[in-house]
């Protein structure tokens, strides 16, 4: 089954010299569809990097990346933001919505900036809503809304226009244990629909939720459950 | 001693013979403490020789089991009988109740003790220990939670699902509290091995940082 993303042997080096930083060590990391992998490590372990890398934030020092069969290193700035708004959507622990937008225009916005109509990318909106239970706070505020509905905006602007490779950087931190969960649930049914999704966290609860969970030490996976093969032996195996 | 009280609480909903007070029990907690039927015998057996429970001759259930025909009215066959608790065994259920659970005694605790033991060895690595031991009880907490989300446990439907569904919350708990200590002795260990390293042995890594 083809990888919606695979990061092939990626290393991220901060700083240089006696200050340099191996955030990540040649790690090889796929996520298919339909699967949920969860990373778990404690602070400074990579996991972030991870993410960040994954969704075409940063850029390895060595290694590629790729999202649905493209190597992020062959498109330029342009390419990188279009593959963003197209086929990744990111879910942050603090939201990330803009407050002066309403929900259904926070969750239209990425169709906008892909250049979609403005008709279109709302009514793209409102189904998105519709899929994670809020279609009726669509003309809502983020200051209007409690901190677990405002979560569920941001996943569906995170899914809207069916991007297939979600990110999830602790999207339960700031909520509370029955919202947490029901976060959990919408990510895992989108995943079940066919999208890939990977979640950083550092609660077991919630990794739990997940079909794989990846763990992180020092800027090396050093060991995972739920693996149908180990992908460690797949590090020299690029592409796919 | 948890079941012989579970047990008894159970019979306080009306009379019952062994193969039902199992179901019953499963019915609330799953198979997570399997109880063999020989046990739940023998309990009664011993419930009933101390005053706890009384013998109900049951007639439908001896008609349908009875495949043999005949019988006297008190068979030795116990499986044709039914137990209901007596006013001594209900007062027991009450003080089960009453009586918090005592931690002034934990149980052993297999993991705690072997680490325990561990760390004072040398030559035994204790992070593979800690790892190996994570990856099994994560999987075991993937296992509970597809359980929680699939099945009865997700939509109760009366208050048996719901209780099954809490125990089945009361694993999720215990091995979420098992990776966080494993996480902790992690954390700790190496803080301990960064500690009795740095004064002595700083210059054995090159460019190794001191503190």
């Amino acid at each position: 089954m083809n990888a919606v993303l695979h990061l092939a042997a990626v290393s991220r080096i901060h700083g240089e010299g006696a200050t340099e930083v191996h955030a990540l060590r040649s790690v090889t990391f796929r996520a298919h569809p339909g699967e949920l992998v969860a990373v778990m490590g404690p602070s400074g372990s990579g996991k972030s990097t991870l993410l960040t890398l994954a969704g075409g934030l940063d850029v390895p020092t060595s290694g590629s990346v790729w999202i649905e069969g493209t190597d992020l290193a062959s498109l330029d700035n342009a390419g990188r933001a279009r593959i963003r708004r197209t086929s990744v959507g990111y879910v942050f622990q603090d939201f990330n919505l803009i407050p002066a937008l309403t929900a259904a225009e926070n969750v239209a916005l990425p169709r906008e900036l892909d250049g979609e109509k403005g008709r279109v990318a709302r009514r793209l909106a409102l189904t998105a809503l519709e899929e994670v239970g809020i279609a009726d706070l669509a003309d809502r505020f983020p200051d209007e809304m409690s901190g677990g509905q405002q979560q569920r905006v941001a996943i569906a602007r995170a899914i809207v226009g069916d991007r297939r490779l979600i990110l999830a950087d602790e999207p339960t931190g700031a909520l509370d244990t029955d919202t947490g969960e029901e976060i959990l649930r919408l990510l895992r049914a989108r995943c079940d629909a066919g999208a890939a999704g990977v979640m950083v966290t550092h609660e077991a609860r919630h990794a739990a939720w997940a079909d794989r969970v990846v763990f992180l030490r020092d800027g090396v996976i050093v060991d995972e459950t739920g693996a149908d093969e180990p992908e460690g032996l797949l590090a020299g195996e690029v592409g796919r | 001693m948890s079941i012989r009280q579970a047990m008894l609480a159970i019979l306080e909903q009306g009379p019952m013979y062994g193969y039902q007070l199992r179901a019953e029990f499963e019915q609330r907690t799953g198979e997570t403490w399997p109880l063999n039927i020989g046990q739940v015998y023998t309990t009664l057996t011993r419930l009933e020789r101390d005053g706890l429970v009384e013998v109900v001759v049951d007639e439908v259930a001896r008609e349908v089991a009875g495949h043999g025909g005949v019988g006297e009215p008190l068979s030795s066959d116990r499986t044709h009988v039914s137990y209901r608790a007596t006013e001594a065994g209900r007062g027991e259920v009450a003080d089960w109740f009453a009586t918090p659970v005592p931690r002034t005694q934990p149980p052993r605790d297999e993991l705690a003790i072997k680490l325990a033991i561990a760390v004072t060895l040398p030559g035994v690595d204790v992070g593979s220990i800690i790892q190996r031991q994570r990856s099994a009880t994560m999987t075991a907490l993937q296992d509970y939670t597809r359980l929680k989300r699939s099945g009865r446990a997700a939509t109760p439907q009366d208050s048996a699902d719901l209780a099954w569904s809490l125990v089945l919350d009361s694993l999720v708990f215990d091995a979420e509290a098992e990776v966080r200590w494993l996480d902790h002795c992690e954390a700790r260990l190496r803080r301990a091995a960064a500690e009795l390293s740095s004064p002595t042995r700083s210059t054995q890594r090159d460019g190794g940082v001191a503190r």
